[in-house]
């Protein structure tokens, strides 16, 4: 019977003997990501920033130039006008968050602005508090989040492990983050959820290969490292792309049949699973060899040798 | 051999027919749901942004009740102080490190600890420093989160009579934070009339009028120099037509709205406008009416609301049976909406909303369309691929990732949990990560049989050798969904519930479900049928 084999079997590719290059091509990567978020940032949406948005159905098309800058004379801030699907369908963004009974007047300007016969999909109002409130309640359960994992890695393998996998994960977030800031894709309150799929996507790719690394640690007890690293790189492989294509396959169906909302979301994922795939083999695996990891041998003295089977 | 006993397999069966039961309400359409019997009729849960509807972020302004609380503390020591002949040079609020202190300079350093039992028995949080002279008196934290509490709390309930006064139906109201209010209001497009109710404190007061000082007319928006005098105060009145008068009034409350048992709209007998009758309780409310009316027969006194003169008539009989109306320059709407606040009850604070969104019922079917679309292809993409690269083990995956999808919608449904956007791309996300221990398995399986292992054992030896890792890697991912569930608010929330039961689930198919079709299948199967 026919088998569909993404990756041959027996593969023996010396990834660790490669990685001094692979590390580089990831510190570059890292450098430049964190760099366009200190001086570019990101480019924040509404969610964060505070302002308007209203999604319309307009009674016939509309002259969005000339809506833009009736809008703009409102003084209710930068107004980005976008058309999506149909012609009458817009999307407008106005970025001037106000307090109060200030919201109701402005909306009701933009309303008397945009005339008789419109059908409101979407009206959504965000203070100026409730933004920076957001980001500092997420970077907080992002933190903890990690520590816990961190934690949980460090009991279950050894510290060391946890300390490859968080750095991985950071790789993973400075990527994604920096797309965030070097493409104009808008961070709103989702991009969050895709950043935390990111990387719980990334821990769990990176645990399956530190599973194998610990297995054959005990299996291979005088192994040199490195190689002992590459043997289990190349076991799980196959595992590793095969998970990778299903999760991507189904993102992708997002990306192409979960409607406009949905797929902005599913972008960042996309690129969050490859960078996820990336960082588990090219950067958590072969960072182990540099920290001096004790084998099962020289501390079986100290504890009878553990088998969780 | 890969055994599996038969009451494990009875389990699992029964645990996914259960599982099918409970997701296939949410799935069905409206006419087949009504057929179902009753203890099915339970759907999934949709967020608003799925159903349609208004959600409301408010913020109690607790700065100004604490503020007032300062005050009102403030006041009564100047009353005492000055009882028991104490001296002193300043008494006011001041600005401290973290908010504001009661500050008291004596002019007799020895009034010291006398003023500090004073101060503590007006109220009993205060954390009171003498420096000398210096006496600074400043509400405990401890007191001030419980203050806070309360008063969030007793916002939430008339809130929640506001919004049933106007007759929307299932609203959702939540504290969020310390001092966050989250209303949601399901199928309600435009929220202006809640917020309007919601933005108004409603507090009514009655006062005397002060007998020596004029009532000023004047246009709106004209400055107008107002006399000053200790113990009155100007308060506007709209008298139409762009006319303010400022009336003065006593500041001393002579009755407050909060014992008021009903408020009804009712027609002025004498001018025939619209007004508010309202009834005060039988005791308190009833004896105080009687007794303001006696003081101010034929007297002016008028009724305050939020700040502003509603009107400033005069008694002209004792009223004896706690019956009084309100007048003011009211059109019939007005007068609803007064009615219907004094029913609901005052807030303790004035709330301000700070977030606010709206979406319509077409966006939210919209929505719920192309998320059922992406869980289906997404479904076919995984199944197909999964079958191409495992053939009938692949198979076997698919059932299993069918009752995975299934059981997700019956623990949403079973826990009463939201789902939201991020919920639905999380399901088909969990779809892409789900077949992931299988995978592992299967890739066992292979090399197992690779180091010439005859199938037949590689299949059991492949389970047990993918255990460790699978738990593992599903462990890290639960304990990061739980920390991300416990510190996370709205969307990462919303994630993390997903996420944590598309694991947990996934774990529940990978060893019982596809293990025990496995353990079947192979039951009668020769050596060379097996191939993963």
């Amino acid at each position: 019977m026919f088998r569909l084999h993404l990756i041959p079997y027996g593969t023996k590719f010396d990834i660790v003997g490669k990685s001094k290059y692979m590390l580089a091509l990831a510190a570059t990567i890292i450098v430049v990501c964190l760099s366009f978020i200190m001086f570019k940032g990101l480019n924040y949406g509404i969610d964060f920033k505070g302002g308007y948005i209203f999604e319309v159905r307009m009674p016939s098309e509309p002259n969005v130039p000339a809506l833009r800058e009736q809008l703009g004379k409102l003084d209710l801030g930068e107004v980005a006008i976008q058309q999506f699907g149909a012609k009458e369908d817009l999307l407008i963004k106005l970025e001037k968050p106000q307090e109060g009974e200030g919201q109701a007047a402005a909306i009701q300007k933009v309303r008397d602005t945009l005339g008789e016969g419109v059908v409101y999909k979407k009206v959504e109002t965000v203070g100026p508090k409730v933004g920076s409130e957001l980001v500092s309640n997420a970077i907080k359960a992002v933190t903890f989040a990690l520590i816990a994992m961190l934690i949980y890695i460090a009991v279950r393998f050894e510290w060391q492990f946890g300390v490859c996998a968080v750095v991985a994960l950071l790789h993973d977030c400075a990527i994604i983050f920096g797309m965030f800031s070097i493409f104009p894709l808008e961070f709103s309150e989702t991009s969050i959820t895709a950043v935390l799929l990111t990387a719980s996507y990334s821990i769990n790719d990176t645990v399956v290969i530190f599973d194998r690394i610990r297995e054959n640690l005990k299996r291979h007890r005088k192994m040199e490292m490195s190689e002992l690293i590459n043997l289990s790189l190349n076991g799980t492989l196959s595992r590793t792309t095969l998970t990778a294509t299903t999760t991507l396959l189904a993102v992708l169906s997002l990306y192409l049949f979960g409607g406009k909302v949905i797929a902005a979301f599913a972008l960042p994922i996309m690129v969050g699973i490859i960078v996820g795939t990336f960082s588990s083999i090219f950067v958590a695996s072969p960072l182990l060899k540099f920290f001096n990891i004790k084998r099962e041998d020289e501390k079986e003295n100290n504890r009878t040798a553990s088998n969780i089977n | 051999m890969l055994v599996v006993s038969k009451t494990r397999i009875a389990t699992t069966l029964s645990i996914c027919l259960i599982g099918l039961m409970f997701a296939i309400p949410s799935l069905v359409n409206q006419s087949t749901y009504d057929r179902l019997p009753t203890f099915l009729q339970h759907t999934v849960n949709l967020g608003l942004e799925l159903k349609g509807g208004s959600h409301i972020q408010l913020e109690v302004d607790l700065k100004t009740v604490q503020k007032e609380r300062q005050e009102s503390i403030t006041d009564e020591a100047r009353k005492q102080l000055r009882k028991q002949n104490i001296k002193y040079s300043r008494l006011n609020v001041q600005q401290h490190e973290n908010g504001s202190a009661i500050h008291i300079i004596l002019k007799d350093a020895a009034d010291a600890s006398k003023v500090k039992k004073i101060l503590s028995k007006i109220e009993k949080d205060l954390e009171i420093t003498i420096n000398n002279t210096d006496v600074t008196a400043v509400i405990s934290q401890n007191s001030m989160d419980e203050f806070a509490k309360r008063i969030v709390g007793e916002s939430i309930e008339v809130i929640r009579h506001r919004i049933d006064e106007t007759g929307t139906k299932e609203p959702t109201i939540l504290r969020q934070g310390l001092d966050r209010i989250v209303v949601q209001l399901p199928g309600v497009e435009d929220p202006a009339e809640v917020k309007r109710l919601l933005g108004k404190t409603a507090i009514l007061t009655f006062h005397g009028v002060d007998e020596e000082l004029q009532t000023i007319h004047a246009r709106e928006g004209e400055k107008v120099q107002l006399p000053s005098k200790p113990g009155v105060m100007y308060l506007p009145e709209e008298r139409g037509e762009g006319i303010v008068s400022y009336v003065p009034i006593k500041k001393q409350v002579s009755l407050t709205g909060k014992s008021l048992v009903d408020a009804q709209v009712s027609m002025d007998s004498r001018t025939g406008l619209p007004g508010v009758s309202i009834k005060f309780d039988s005791v308190e409310g009833t004896r105080k009416i009687a007794e303001l009316s006696a003081k101010y027969l034929h007297k002016q006194f008028a009724m305050v609301l939020d700040g502003k003169v509603l009107s400033a008539p005069v008694f002209q009989a004792v009223l004896t049976d706690g019956n009084a109306q309100i007048t003011g320059n009211f059109t019939m709407e007005d007068a609803t909406e007064l009615a219907l606040l004094l029913r609901a009850g005052s807030l303790p604070a004035p709330l301000n909303v700070v977030e606010e969104r709206n979406v319509g019922p077409s966006l939210g079917a919209d929505s719920i369309a192309n998320g059922k679309n992406a869980t289906i292809f997404a479904f076919v993409f995984v199944g197909l691929f999964m079958i191409a690269s495992y053939w009938k083990f692949g198979m076997f995956s698919v059932v299993s990732l069918f009752c995975n999808i299934m059981l997700l919608f019956a623990c949403l449904t079973l826990l009463g949990a939201t789902l939201t956007l991020p919920g639905i791309a999380g399901i088909a996300l969990t779809i892409g990560m789900a077949v992931d221990s299988n995978v592992l398995i299967y890739e066992r399986i292979r090399e197992e049989v690779r180091m010439g292992i005859r199938p037949s054992l590689a299949v059991s030896q492949g389970y047990k050798m993918a255990m460790t890792t699978i738990i593992d890697s599903n462990l890290t991912t639960l304990v990061g969904s739980i920390v991300l569930y416990e510190f996370g608010s709205g969307p990462i929330k919303g994630f993390a519930v997903t996420l944590a039961l598309g694991t947990v689930i996934s774990l529940f198919t990978t060893f019982s479900l596809t293990k025990s079709i496995i353990a079947i299948w192979m039951r009668n199967k020769k050596e060379q049928e097996i191939e993963v």
